[in-house]
Order: structure tokens, then sequence, then C-alpha cells
């Protein structure tokens, strides 16, 4: 099996530059003679100010291997770090606070609250930590989401875009070290998908928002900084910024191996 | 279809019995309160049959005035026996010393007192022992005048062997007796209430003074004589004063007696259960609307696999039947737990019930286990009709909903018609005159059940202000956990309202028990201060009056300055029924304040031998006045004319003298078991512990001081009430266990939003605290709209009550109390729904569908 190897960062380098580690990482289901691996040893580094795009065909491990670089999954062996703490050390409290402090959620489902005001959504993750959200930031985070006149409205009267664009401002209003966006135009349409894939964009080129992206669309991919391809559990290719077409291609090399 | 609701159900394990729970209770409570009477039923059967096993006719008093607890008093001669006992008809006869106010026998204890608040002594024949209704359990029976036999229950509790030596009190006499046997009365090894010592016939018929006297003959016919020749033959030689009674038709009238007495009892505690079914009802309605609204892609699924409507119904119908049966399976058992520890309860009380094996009747069994499992079934109908509207498309759509019910779309009108149609009912039934009881408790509980279902549906509108109300200290203290359980209570009002609904039946009907009680005892309380001005009060225990030689041994101790003795019995008065006293005219005014109507208190001086002063109450309804005559009979058969001399108005409640009083002498001498209800005592500084020691081993009175007796007087009214509140707390209960599965399916329901909420940085605490302030939300919402109900319901019933002074009186310590017992209540369903809310895993419940 074709396998790359990616250039281990040497011990002393400044950890400034990656922002999110993987050294070894192996995720593990099950025991025994039924045991899967999910992962199998995937080392990697997420650079500051970046949007990584990670692709590969279903049961890649793609999804698993975001869960554990965002702290929401543990690897079975290996270390992850996210802002120079290792993730796989903390416990439950620990862990809630680190992504508290450091990292921001962008679901498929919006995942919204539907009791909550889009305003309030965004608000949320601020409350939860107990801060008071800084209003100057607020009115450039709605301003950059393109929310303006949308504020006051709950989840149920907004569109499909609307209601991902309040997940992004939910996702940025911490400023996290990194955010994780999991098949953010998944549920959209492709007008719509446009708008939130060039807010992601922005956020990145404006805001210098790290930014990790699951998806299967290679027209999502395209935006990136980067794409790595899994398949079976590894990182198979990393390639730099590439057209919707080299990804497609790309995908289906590793896909048909 | 059935199998698939079956097995959907067996997958549900934990939520089937959370559902099951909330009609257990009710059942068990059904089901305890038919074996509890049931048993209690077969004791005292026991007790009548025994008494008349051997027996076909007796001799004895006449009953003149049934509610009096003296009896005639009259005795048989022996002179009567003797005739009785040549007849041809009769084949054995005995006479004995039987239970009567006027034999009581205290077994003295270890500590001085006697063992228990009611003795009862008695002497049989021992030439004759089948006509007693003592059975000889272990040793031999008591001959001569040292020896005694005992009851079983006492000789267990005090721990007399035979052979013991033990002191009785007869007549204030004590003497030492060898204990030579251990008796059962009937088939119950105790009274319950009271100890039995029994002497042969000669030994108690001196101990009571008795000699040459029976206070009852029994006989049996000779074989081949029926009981009528029998009666027929000893007739001629009753006395006038006696009468002789057919055994058998006997202890069936005294069955009957206490049948009545019992089915009173029994119906009582069958309404608490009702009441408890009733919030159970509202809380599987409220879990089965729930979960059929979350498996609304399951009955998409079925109807596009080709389920009917029909099918669809029947499988929700039947979870609800399996459901119901199993409940009431469940609170059959549980029920039986109950009874058993009610008789357990009792007899830690003090209060033995005669002892019998536990009663579990059939009709017990098909009772609980019908009205169970309908009550579930009914229950479950309305939502069973949701799940069939459910289009099979929904099958297909993300995040499908059920359709509105066509209820919950006329809700307001619907609502507001129900509650304003049970007002009207509850107002006919306080305030409308001239209707019959049973039509009066008709409308009252109608109304009552309509008001309820009335206010629940209302509530899905009211839950919003409400909880922006009650949900203001959650936001304040509780930060963005409890702003999220302050909007996730109102997310869905319609399931939030029933689930308080169900809490707020249970506080309604407390808060009502609550404020009828401050103010009932407010008025007693100022209506004895207003009768009463006495250093210290002497009254019977639970209201039934003590002996008089006891209230003259009190009256005897140093440092006594003045004294009153109130007789009371009950007697005939022209005709009917009436509690009459026996006054001193030279001290009661001391003590009691008369506010006199018609007279003045001269009228106590001027009383005689025939005078009497009547109550207002009474003389207005029987439109007498000064001058006039009334005739009584008492209990004993004397007959009396009393003269009116004065009418006093005393308070409507917590009036202390009969309707008609007479003066103590003249009591005497007309009834022969005097009695008294009250003595009054003034006494000197210092004379308190010398009472208290005296009045100590006086076990059926207790002595008040002055100052506490009207406090102490409404204490008897805070047991009933304590009693009330338990009985209502099993409805609360229930309610409880409808918070617990409403929070649990809301936790389950929200699975994927809780994983986000954990994903962006919500700790477990923040969750548990966001699920319990939810919770605690809805208690006080169903907290709200209980007390608020409550207190408009009794201050309805207080102003029908106007008349009897009874004020209305918010007890704000008990109101405050049941706020906090709702918080708690909220606090204490959270624990579970919480720890799973804080515990889901944050990935699978963001991949939860």
């Amino acid at each position: 099996m074709e396998r790359l190897i990616l250039p281990p960062p040497p011990n002393d380098a400044p950890a400034s530059s990656a922002v999110v580690t993987a050294r070894e990482v192996v995720r593990r289901y099950g025991e025994g003679d039924t045991a899967v691996d999910a992962l199998r040893g995937v080392s990697l580094d997420i650079d500051r100010g970046r949007l990584t795009a990670v692709m590969g065909p279903s049961g890649s491990g793609k999804s698993t291997l975001m869960h554990i670089l965002a702290g929401l999954d543990r690897p079975t062996s290996g270390a992850v770090t996210v802002a120079g703490v290792d993730v796989t050390r903390l416990d439950d409290a620990a862990l809630t606070k680190l992504r508290r402090d450091h990292i921001g959620f962008i679901f498929q489902f919006f995942n919204l609250l539907p009791m909550l005001t889009a305003a309030e959504n965004i608000a949320l993750p601020l409350k939860l930590a107990g801060q008071k959200p800084d209003p100057d930031w607020l009115a450039e985070l709605v301003e950059t989401v393109g929310l303006g006149n949308r504020l006051g409205h709950r989840p149920s009267e907004l569109s499909g875009g609307q209601q991902q664009r309040v997940a992004v401002a939910r996702a940025l209003v911490s400023r996290p070290s990194v955010m994780f966006a999991d098949e953010p135009t998944g549920n959209l349409d492709s007008t719509t998908s446009g708008e939130i894939l060039s807010l992601l964009r922005d956020s990145v080129d404006t805001l210098g928002q790290t930014t990790v992206m699951v998806t299967h669309d290679a027209h999502a991919a395209a935006i990136a900084d980067r794409v790595l391809f899994l398949a079976d559990g590894d990182v198979v290719r990393d390639l730099g910024p590439s057209t919707a077409h080299e990804i497609l291609e790309t995908l289906e090399a590793v896909g048909t191996r | 279809m059935i199998a698939v609701a079956l097995k959907g159900l067996a997958g549900r394990k934990v939520r089937a019995l959370l559902t099951a729970l909330a009609i257990v209770i009710g059942v068990s409570m059904v089901s305890g309160t038919f074996i509890l009477t049931d048993t209690m039923k077969k004791s005292f059967d026991g007790i009548f049959q025994a008494s008349y096993s051997d027996t076909d006719a007796v001799i004895q008093g006449k009953e003149v005035v049934e509610g009096s607890l003296s009896d005639s008093g009259a005795t048989v001669p022996a002179s009567v026996l003797d005739r009785v006992r040549d007849l041809p008809e009769v084949g054995a006869a005995a006479g004995s010393v039987f239970p009567q106010e006027v034999n009581p026998a205290d077994i003295i204890g270890a500590d001085g007192k006697a063992v228990a608040q009611e003795s009862v002594g008695m002497g049989y024949d021992t030439a004759n022992l089948s006509f007693s209704p003592l059975k000889l359990k272990s040793g031999a029976w008591a001959h001569g005048p040292e020896q005694v036999v005992i009851d079983a229950g006492t000789a267990d509790k005090e721990h007399y062997a035979i052979g013991d030596t033990v002191t009785v009190a007869t007549l204030g006499e004590r003497h030492h007796y060898e204990v030579t046997g251990i008796v059962s009365f009937g088939d119950v090894d105790s009274l319950g209430f009271g100890s039995i010592a029994a002497w042969d016939n000669p030994t108690a018929q001196k101990l009571f003074g008795k000699e040459g006297r029976y206070d009852q003959v029994s006989m049996a016919a000779k074989p081949g004589t029926s009981t009528d020749e029998l009666i027929r033959a000893v007739k001629p030689l009753v006395p006038a004063n006696l009468e002789i009674k057919d055994s058998a038709k006997q202890a069936d009238e005294d069955a009957a007696n206490l049948d009545s007495g019992m089915a009173m009892f029994r119906n009582v505690l069958l309404g608490f259960g009702g009441i408890a079914l009733f919030v159970g009802a509202f809380v599987i309605f409220n879990t089965l609307s729930i979960t059929v609204a979350q498996r609304t892609r399951e009955f998409a699924t079925l109807r596009t696999l080709g389920a009917s409507r029909k099918q669809v119904m029947r499988s929700v119908v039947t979870e609800g039947l399996v459901i119901g049966l199993l409940a009431s399976l469940m609170g059959l058992v549980a029920g039986y737990g109950i009874a058993k520890g009610m008789i357990a309860l009792f007899s830690a009380l003090g209060t033995d019930l005669p002892e019998a094996s536990t009663v579990l009747a059939p009709r017990t069994i098909i009772v609980s286990i019908v009205l169970g499992t309908l009550i579930t079934l009914l229950a479950s109908t309305l939502p069973a009709r949701r799940a069939t509207r459910v289009p099979p498309i929904a099958a297909v759509r993300e995040g499908a909903t059920l359709p509105v019910s066509r209820l919950a779309a006329h809700s307001l009108k619907s609502g507001l018609a129900v509650v304003l149609g049970s007002l009207a009912a509850i107002s006919a039934g306080i305030f409308a005159g001239g209707v019959s009881a049973a039509a009066v408790a008709a409308l009252l509980g109608g109304g009552v059940i309509g008001l309820f279902i009335g206010i629940a549906l209302l509530a899905p509108r009211l839950v919003k202000p409400l909880a922006r109300v009650v949900g203001w200290p959650a936001r304040r203290t509780g930060g963005v956990a409890g702003e999220l359980a302050a909007a996730n209570a109102v997310r869905n009002p319609g399931r939030t309202a029933s689930t308080a609904a169900a809490l707020m039946i249970g506080l309604t009907l407390v808060t009502v028990v609550a404020v009828l009680g401050a103010g009932l005892k407010g008025s007693t309380e100022a209506a004895v201060n207003k009768q009463i001005h006495a250093g210290y009060v002497v009254a019977g225990e639970n209201g039934l009056p003590f002996r008089a030689s006891e209230g003259d041994d009190l009256a005897k101790v140093q440092g006594v300055t003045a004294v009153s003795h109130v007789r009371s019995d009950t007697a005939l008065v022209d005709g009917e029924e009436r509690g009459i006293t026996g006054i001193d005219p030279a001290t009661i005014a001391h003590f009691y304040a008369f506010e006199w109507a018609d007279g003045s208190e001269d009228a106590l001086a001027h009383l005689g031998t025939d005078g009497a002063v009547v109550t207002k109450s009474y003389a207005d309804a029987e439109d007498l006045a000064v001058g006039e005559q009334l005739s009584i009979v008492t209990p004993a058969g004397e007959k009396r004319t009393l003269v009116v001399r004065g009418v006093y108005d005393p308070p409507k409640v917590s009036q202390l003298l009969g309707d008609v009083s007479m003066t103590q002498q003249a009591f005497d001498t007309a009834f022969t078991q005097p009695q008294n209800s009250f003595t009054f005592l003034d006494a000197g500084d210092g004379a308190q512990s010398r009472l208290d020691a005296a009045a100590a081993d006086m076990s059926d009175l207790t002595l008040h001081t002055g100052s506490a007796y009207a406090t102490d007087a409404g204490k008897d009214l805070e047991t009933v009430l304590a009693m009330l509140y338990v009985l209502l707390g099993f409805s609360v209960v229930v309610s409880l266990f409808g918070m617990v599965n409403t929070l649990v399916l809301s936790v389950f329901e929200r699975t994927r939003e809780l994983g986000m909420l954990r994903a962006i940085g919500m700790t477990r605490r923040q969750a548990r605290r966001m699920i319990r302030q939810e919770s605690v939300i809805t208690a006080l919402i169903g907290a709200t709209l209980g007390l608020s109900l409550g207190v408009f319901l009794a201050a309805l019933v207080t102003q029908a009550l106007s008349a009897y002074d009874i004020g209305l009186t918010i007890p704000w310590g008990e109101l405050i109390a049941f706020t906090l017992v709702a918080v708690l209540a909220g606090i204490g369903a959270a624990i579970m729904p919480a720890r799973r809310a804080s515990r889901l895993n944050v990935l699978s419940a963001l991949q939860y569908e």
C-alpha cells in the first residue's frame, strides 16, 4: 500500500506555526477479531491562519479524525495537541474548558437552539463560559456573516443559509484557536453553499481564523489552502490549493486504489 | 401490529416502568384500602361472632340512647338467672360481668400507669365457660379472689407470663393477682384499644360492686327448641328495664353498624386513591402524548408499510393496556404491603387493631385491576388518536412533527367553557340551598374535576407568562444554564402545562385543606378563649368524656383553689338525641363565660333540680323560650321534665357545653354513669407539678393549662390535617413521576442539541443545572396554579361557611412550605434526567438522529 510520509517537524521547532498536531494517532473500534481501525497512525500539523480541507471517501476515517482533533473522541493510541495542550490526557471538565477557549464548531445540520434568537445563539459560547460579549466584536462578526437585520429572529424563521451563517458566527464568537466545520454545506443548495464557503474563506483571510473543514464536496475543498486526502484510515495525499477538478481526480485516484 | 407494540414496549423498559408507576400508586391506595378495611372488618366480625358463638339469646339492659357512650347501667338480678335456668326451653344459661364503661380494670404496668388507654373488666361463669366470648389460649381459668386471666395482646406487649403477678385497678382500688391464663376475645388476641382482665363471676361482681347481679345473662335453647320459642318463654321473666335479644340477630346488627362506619372510612380512603388515579391519568396521558410525538417517524414508516390507522391506534392502545395491566398488578401487590404497613403503623401508634389474618377479597383484585387498566386505557386513547393522524409522508421528512390536535386547536375556548361550567357547578354545590347531600357532593366533585381539566386546557397559554415570573430566579442566578432552562420550559407549552397540571391537582387540594384548617383552627381558638377562662382545663382524650372520679381526685390536689366539673352524656331530648351537660351552678360562671340571649346569670342560681339552660341555636330550632318545658330520657331510661331558665349564645364552632345543661346534682340522679367532659381548675403557684403528677396516671384525660388549652384544642385538627396531607401527598408523588417522565423524554428528544451544547463549551455541571432548573420552573408553575386555585376554592368554601364564624385565614407558613416542597420535588424529579443529560457522550449525541 502506498503511504505518504509527512515529514515530522523538528522537536525544537516553535509550536507557534501548528495550532493542532497529531502524532501516530490510531483509533480502533471493537476488540479482538472484530476490531476495526478507523485511523491507523495519522500524523499531521494544522497550520495557523490557514483553511485545511479534509477529504476522502465514506469510511476513510475523515470524520473520526476531525472528532479526535477536536477533542470529542479519544485516540486508541497516539498524541493530539490543540493550542499546545495534549488533549488525550484531559478529563471531561478540562476538555470542556479547552473547547470553550480554543475550539469552534460548525455542524452540517446547523444545530441552533430553536428557542433562542440568532443573536442569542451567537453569544451562547461566551455565555456558557461566563463571559460578556464585546459589543464591537459582535457587531463586526454580524457584519462579516451578513446577518444585520435577522438578529432578532429564531432559527425557525431563518432559511438554511441564514441558519448556517448564525452557526458560523457562533463558532467565531469566542475567537477560537481552531474552527472545525463538519460538512458545513452538506445540507444546503449550491447557491447557498457558495455563500457559506466564501464566508468561511473570508473569516480565514480577514480574521486569520485557522479552520479545518471535513467535506466530501470537491467545490468546498477547492477554497482551501491545503487539501488532505484520507483513505483507509490514513493520509494518502496532501495538496496545496487545488481546483475542484484536481480534487475530484485525486479523490478518484485514492478511492480506486 | 400488536407484536410491534409489545416489542417496542419491551425496548423501553425503564420508560414503561416510570409510566406505570404513575398508576401503581393510585391502584395501591385503592387495593390497600380494600385490604385494610376488609381485614379490620373481619377482625371485628370475629369479635361479634365470638361474643355470641354458643349463645341463642341474651338478657341485658335496654338501649335507650344509641349515641350515648354509657349504657343503661341496668343489671340482671341473680334471681332472674335462676328462674331462666328452671325453664324447660332453656338448655343452659350463665350470667356474666361484661365489658361496659362502668367496669374499667386497668392493668398497671411497671411504670405505675395503665398499660392501655381503655380497659375492660369481665366476669365469667366457671361452670358455663362456653358462653364467655373469652377463649383460653394457655394456662388455666382464674378462680377465686387471687387470680386473673388477661388478654394475649396485653400479655404479649407487656411481657406477662403465666404465674406472674399483675396489678389491676378496679373502681380506683389496686390489687395484686396471679395471672393463671392468657385469653383471646373470640379469635382476636387483642381488642386493639384496650386491655382485658377477667375473673370468675363472684370476684368480678365484688370488684365492680355488683354482688348478686350480672351485666348480662346468656342462654342456649334446649335441643329442638327454636330461638323464637326460647325468647317467647323467657320474656315474661324479664324486668321492664331489661330486654331479651336474639343473639344471632344482634351479631348481624352489630356487624351492620360497623359496616356503615367502615364504609365511611373506606370511602374516604378510596376518594384519595381516586385522586391519585386521576393525577396518574394526567401523567399517563402526558407521557404517551410525548412518546407518540417522538415516534412520529416510526408511525409514518408503519403507515408506508401498509398499516391502517386502526392498526396504529391499536398499537398505542395496546401499549396503554399492557402498562395499565402491569401497573395494576404492581399496585395490588403494593397495596397489600400498604395495608400491612398501616396495621403495623396503627399498632406503633398504640392503636392496635384486633388481630386477624390479612384479607385479600376477589373484589379487591377485580376492582384494582379493572380500575387501573381502564384508567390507563382511557388516558391512552387521545394520544393514540393523534398517532393515527401521522401521514405516511412523515417517514421521509426530516424533523416531521405531529399535526396539531383538534382539541389543542380549540383549547382556549373549550378550556374557558369547561372552567366556567365547573365554577358554576361548584358555586351551585356550595351556595344553593335545598339540594340533597348527594347532589352537592356530585356538583362539588364533578366541578372540581372539571376545573382541573379546564385549567389544564388553558395552562398551555398560562405557561409562558408564568414561566417568565417563576423563571426569574433561575435566569438571575442560574447563569446561562438558568436562561436556557427558562427557555426550554416554554418550548413546548402543552407538555410543560400538563406536567405542571398534574402537580397542580395535588397542591390545590393540599392548599384547600391548609387554608380551611387554618380558618377552623383560628375560629376554634377564638371560640374556646371566648368561652373559658381557667387556670387549668382537664379534658378527655379524643373528645371523649373521662371518669368523674378522676375529676374529683384532681380537685382534691393540694393547692387547687377553685373547681367546676362539667358532666356530659347523650340523652333523648324531646325524642331526639342531644348532647347534654351537667354544670355546677355555683362555680361554672367562674370559668365559663355565658353570653345570655334570654335570661341572665341569675338563671344559674335558679336552676334547681328541674331547671335547664339551652343554647340559642337549639332554642331557635325547637322554638323554645324561657319558662317552657322540655323532656329528657337518659340512657338508663330515666325520664325528666326540665324548664328552660336561660338561653345563651355560644360560638358556632367548638361549643363546649351541650345543647341542654342541667345542674350537676340533677344530672347525677338522672344519669347512672356520670362522666366529665371537662373539669376546670384554678390553683396556686406550685400546684402544677402536683396536678401533672396526679393526671399522669389517668390515661383517658389530659391536663391542659388554661392558656394552652385553646391551642391544644386546635391540635386534634392538626392530626387530621397531617393525615390529609399524607393522603394527598401520594398524588404529589404521582405527579413527581410525571415530571421525571417528561424530563427524561425531553432529554432524549434533545440529545443532539445537548451534544452541540457540550461541544461548544457547556460543562456537565451546567447541563445538570439546566435540566434541574427547567424541572424547578415546571414545578413552580404547578405550584403557582395549585396554590392560587386552592386559595380560591377555600375562599369559596369559607364564604359558604361564614355563618359558622369560620374566617378566611391564609396560612402563609404552609403555603411557603408547599412551594418549597414543589421546588424540592422539581429538584428530585430532575436528578435522574439531569445525570443522563450530563453523562451523554458528546460525540454520539451529536450524531444522534
